[in-house]
């Protein structure tokens, strides 16, 4: 089957909506099909991906761990929008630690999340072959 | 061309099914090829057979459902989503043990793999949603 650029852009909280698990069930299922996939925080959709997320006194589970998975499916591009980090106070040192382990580079452990600008994230987008926004 | 459609809000609360059913008209009068149209979060609600809304109003699941009769369309309703919002088919129901099932004629349920496919074999794939 032929190999296309997806991108899931997600630009919506965790929480309050269940956009960001669905589309998480999305991405998942995505890495199946060997596909070159790449993922895009703008917007709330950063908050997806902060450390320390506690949802125990809303009653819903916690999916952010997912996250962390991505890397062992081969998903290795988490774009996020330095403005809407910005625009909400937040910086990189809010974000979870996601990586993913390059295996012509002696397995070693890299950084999956890229900081890019809003003009980079345009560029970015504008090279995807299906774009798919949550 | 060939197009993949998905539709991620429910009928009513929501214009992307309307938008979306009007989209995939023009299309199929331009010559366009609708690979698939896939149904998912809130918009899995499109393919129950249950909605009864007032009589001046339109009924969007019969829409879409004559559309997809009449030209053969691929119409899948995620199973992941429309499981969380009670949508089944006979044989899920029966799966599940449940009493009834309400998805309507013309529409299937199937994976997610479905949406990816659709992007994958499509020329363009379409989103409709907020």
């Amino acid at each position: 089957m032929a190999t296309k650029k997806f991108m899931f852009v997600n630009r919506k909280a965790p929480y309050g909506t269940v956009y960001a698990l669905e589309s998480l069930e999305v991405v998942l299922i995505s890495a199946a099909f060997d596909q070159d996939v790449s993922l895009a925080f703008i917007d709330d959709g950063v908050y997806q991906i902060t450390k320390g997320q506690d949802t125990t006194t809303i009653g819903q589970k916690n999916f952010s761990k997912a996250y962390k998975a991505l890397g062992d499916y081969d998903i290795s591009k988490l774009y996020v929008e330095k403005e809407s980090l910005a625009e909400r106070g937040l910086t990189q040192d809010d974000l979870m630690d996601l990586v993913w382990e390059d295996e012509d580079d002696d397995w070693a452990e890299k950084s999956s999340i890229i900081i890019v600008s809003r003009e980079e994230m345009a560029a970015i987008m504008a090279e995807q072959e299906v774009t798919l926004s949550f | 061309m060939k197009y993949t459609v998905m539709i991620n809000e429910g009928p009513y609360q929501h214009q992307s099914s309307d938008t979306a059913l009007q989209f995939v008209r023009a299309a199929l009068e331009k010559g366009h090829e609708i690979f698939r149209v896939f149904f998912y979060h809130d918009g899995v609600n499109n393919g129950t057979r249950l909605s009864v809304p007032p009589a001046d109003d339109r009924l969007l699941q019969k829409e879409w459902s004559e559309l997809g009769l009449e030209h053969g369309l691929d119409l899948v309703i995620c199973i992941a989503a429309a499981q969380r919002r009670g949508l089944m088919d006979e044989s899920e129901a029966k799966r599940q043990g449940l009493d009834a099932d309400n998805i309507i004629e013309g529409f299937r349920i199937s994976g997610l793999g479905q949406l990816i496919e659709g992007g994958i074999q499509s020329d363009r794939t379409i989103v409709f949603g907020d």
